[in-house]
């Protein structure tokens, strides 16, 4: 089991490297950053009090971007039989799509959260506490990536339907991800971290279960 | 061993379910080695050249590269082995999987309609490479409509089967 993972996961972020995926969410982010003062004003102050929030909304949805891409190739050029043919069952794939996933989006995301948040003028305690959650939030965020991927691979329109599975799934992580951009939030962040947890250990299982009946 | 018979008569299902891909409705099968699998689909990245995408699998096989240049010269894929896969055409797409199956350690080989889309030298080479691997003491379990260019000890004619 063990010895395909890092080739999995190895070639999953070669693939999001060379398919430009990796710089999908980045760009996304910071133009999401970017437009949004020009929607509500240049009021500093109204800025950095709903700049936060606006930035967990925009990681949210880049994380959302590559979903396509995730599960539903592979499975159609057949690399899925292989492995399976190999004894590698279809949870040790799910673990590495999910991990390779929060690899190739998560840092890259949370580095350009620093620019972004400076286009908003996020305070420097604000931006700590963004950044903290989004480290919590963002392997969430993947395992409901390759979690949507995995339900709507082989469907038509995957991508529409993969969206709107997918984000009332992610309203928890927005409500506690955005409610510990206060200070004195804790509570939420271990809200946060909890769910984050709950969706990781969860995904490889309902993912691979998803991808076994897909090919049935 | 050769299975026979006319299309849509459950060859395929037939490789899939020894592979455990689709399960049985009746009977079991019970495999004790892992097989190497070569069907209609590569599962060759289409962005690497073909030598990184045959090796990736090499990689998870744990087969040396030397092994994976051999099965690749036998199939000749050698003077392809930087071509982005997106580029190959079908028949060599299909060597491609072959070549796979000839680089990996594994005993019993499962072959889905190998011999489409190759050409009279390529099928030559399979019957070869194919003969190589029975002698050494490796199982074959073909799916073919036509007859392949290797003496199968025993041959599975599904027509006479159909429902």
């Amino acid at each position: 089991m063990m010895r395909a993972l890092l080739p999995l996961i190895r070639r999953d972020i070669g693939a999001a490297w060379s398919g430009g995926g990796l710089w999908l969410p980045v760009i996304f982010l910071i133009l999401v950053a970017s437009l949004y003062p020009f929607a509500v004003g240049p009021d500093a102050r109204l800025l950095g009090q709903t700049g936060g929030g606006m930035l967990w909304i925009a990681a949210l949805l880049a994380a959302l971007l590559p979903i396509e891409r995730l599960i539903a190739p592979d499975a159609q050029a057949g690399m899925f039989d292989q492995l399976l043919v190999r004894g590698i069952s279809d949870e040790t794939i799910a673990l590495a799509k999910m991990l390779a996933h929060w690899l190739s989006f998560g840092p890259p995301l949370m580095i350009a959260t620093l620019p972004a948040a400076a286009l908003l003028k996020l305070d420097g305690s604000t931006l700590i506490r963004l950044e903290l959650g989004l480290a919590i939030g963002t392997p969430a965020l993947a395992a409901l990536g390759v979690l949507t991927a995995a339900l709507t691979a082989g469907l038509r329109s995957a991508g529409a339907l993969s969206g709107l599975l997918a984000l009332p799934l992610a309203v928890p992580l927005l409500i506690f991800g955005a409610g510990a951009l206060h200070e004195g939030s804790g509570a939420a962040l271990k809200f946060l971290a909890a769910i984050s947890l709950l969706l990781v250990a969860l995904t490889p299982i309902a993912a691979g279960a998803a991808m076994r009946a897909g090919r049935e | 061993m050769r299975i026979s018979g006319p299309n849509g008569i459950g060859k395929s299902s037939l490789i899939r379910q020894i592979c455990g891909l689709i399960p049985c409705n009746e009977g079991t099968i019970i495999l004790d080695t892992a097989p190497a699998l070569a069907d209609e689909r590569a599962a060759l990245d289409p962005d690497k050249s073909l030598r990184a995408a045959l090796l990736f699998w090499a990689d998870i096989d744990g087969a040396p590269p030397a092994r994976l240049d051999a099965a690749m010269e036998r199939m000749a894929l050698s003077p392809l082995a930087d071509l982005p896969v997106r580029m190959l055409s079908t028949g060599q797409r299909k060597r491609a999987a072959l070549a796979r199956v000839i680089a990996s350690p594994a005993k019993l080989w499962l072959l889905d309609e190998p011999g489409n889309g190759l050409d009279g030298a390529s099928l030559a080479s399979l019957g070869a490479a194919m003969d190589t691997h029975a002698a050494s003491g490796g199982a074959i379990i073909a799916a073919s409509h036509f007859d392949l260019p290797h003496a199968f000890s025993e041959t599975l004619d599904l027509s006479e089967y159909a429902p």
